[in-house]
């Protein structure tokens, strides 16, 4: 056999998960989708003492409208519903367009929403998409639960602020604001692979659809989460939206706002380079759906 | 360690109760508990996709699922397709079309195809392409396997 042995757990509920976790402490690991957590124990690269099925816990299975017209998605939803559910096209088109390009068809039959965000790998698409989008997790523990906006959810390099004993049960995905577009691009060796780098963009216009009132440009695969260009947002901020301060956002980004590394798929450099050609593409794209709305 | 789980199972139809232990993979649980090798093993981590099959009717990596999960549901693997004499449309368009060289992904690839086909019963090429993005074959470049699939369709039955 592969995998080290574990216990395993299998609760019908969140109270009974949270009482494992509570339990078992840092020896517990949850198990959602399993599409990342199992080759890691197939390679043995984690050896968790205790594993916390939530694939029976079937409350964390919906897709809902909610009363302020956001979208609540159950943590462990299946990607492939998700990339084929109607109201979330709707609300939540970036979220639509994103799904195509995580993984296979084969791993979104069984990879979960929320097992993607609470993994936070850095070169995968929610979490930057959830940071674009303002996105926010419902968090529970035993005894209390929280509400963290998706910029703080994301701590670091597979990290987030998730205590061994927390579940994230729920995301809530606001409605685009007036007068916004969206973008989402990314680039890979090959179709579905994990991207070398990718971005996720909104920009809302002023009334008038004159003036950039805010533009959130998230990359990822540049660093150890989804990384904001804070930098390229304070060039566009309050300014008119023409080609030539896409172009300098886009340069800002690459230049100031993230610090890619080295890997066997693709150097620093050219990652970098790729963070200005994709975000002034991306910000093209966004401001155009932005005056189309 | 060695705590096991009773299961009951539904592969291909067959109602299959067996103890496992919660490490033991569905792929292996396929091939060494039931004796159903057509399912293959590659990578074991997701990428090559020979071991997909049908869980609950959707394609999956039955290597990223342990066995004790498939509790109460329906597996179905390559074995349930066709017999030799009388061969599911996509097995006979890979036949015409020799679309299989070394045969190593063709179970992933066929159990991929099926659900796909229902699906999209009139394919582009791009669309059948991505479909079969996610297995790897290192025979025949594709080139036969896309065409097995456009013949597949044209026979209109999925």
């Amino acid at each position: 056999m592969k995998p080290a042995p574990f216990k395993y757990h299998a609760p019908a509920t969140v109270d009974e998960a949270l009482a494992l976790l509570a339990k078992y402490g840092y020896d517990g690991k949850v198990l959602a989708g399993g599409q990342s957590l199992i080759p890691m124990m197939n390679f043995r690269l984690a050896q968790p003492a205790v594993l916390v099925d939530l694939n029976n816990v079937s409350e964390l299975f919906f897709i809902q409208p909610n009363r302020d017209s956001s979208v609540r998605v159950g943590a462990m939803t299946r990607e492939r519903q998700v990339e084929h559910d109607p109201l979330i096209a709707e609300t939540a088109p970036m979220v639509h367009a994103a799904m195509p390009m995580i993984a296979y068809p084969q791993i979104r039959t069984r990879g979960t929403f929320g097992g993607c965000l609470a993994h936070a790998d850095p070169s995968a698409e929610l979490p930057a998409v959830s940071v674009a989008l303002n996105a926010r997790m419902r968090v529970r523990g035993q005894r209390a639960e929280r509400w963290v906006a998706a910029d703080q959810f994301f701590q670091g390099f597979f990290t987030t602020v998730l205590k061994p004993d927390e579940l994230l049960v729920e995301i809530a995905l606001p409605p685009m604001p007036r007068n916004s577009g969206w973008s989402f691009m990314e680039v890979a060796r090959r179709h579905h692979d994990f991207a070398l780098v990718g971005v996720a963009a909104v920009v809302i216009l002023s009334e008038a659809k004159d003036l950039c009132q805010e533009a959130r440009l998230v990359f990822f695969s540049v660093g150890e989460g989804p990384v904001q260009a804070h930098q390229a947002a304070q060039v566009l901020h309050g300014q008119t939206p023409t080609a030539e301060a896409i172009r300098e956002a886009a340069e800002v980004a690459a230049r100031d706002d993230v610090d890619p590394t080295t890997d066997i798929n693709a150097s620093a450099d050219y990652r970098r380079h790729l963070v200005g050609v994709l975000g002034r593409r991306a910000l093209t794209e966004a401001f155009d759906r932005a005056r189309q709305s | 360690m060695s705590d096991t789980f009773g299961i009951v199972v539904t592969v291909n139809g067959t109602r299959y109760q067996r103890n496992v232990e919660p490490r033991l993979l569905l792929s292996d649980f396929l091939r060494h508990d039931l004796g159903l090798t057509g399912t293959h093993v590659g990578c074991e981590h997701g990428m090559c996709g020979a071991c997909t099959i049908l869980f609950d009717r959707q394609p999956a990596r039955s290597c990223l699922i342990f066995a004790v999960q498939a509790n109460g549901h329906e597996v179905t693997t390559v074995e349930a397709l066709g017999t030799p004499d009388n061969l599911h449309p996509i097995q006979k368009a890979f036949w015409e079309t020799h679309a299989a060289q070394c045969g190593f992904c063709t179970p992933g690839i066929l159990m991929t195809l099926v659900p796909f086909l229902k699906e999209n019963p009139d394919p582009s090429e791009q669309e059948i392409r991505e479909a079969i993005s996610g297995n790897l074959c290192r025979c025949t470049g594709y080139q036969h396997i896309v065409d097995a699939v456009k013949l597949a369709a044209s026979y209109g039955e999925g």
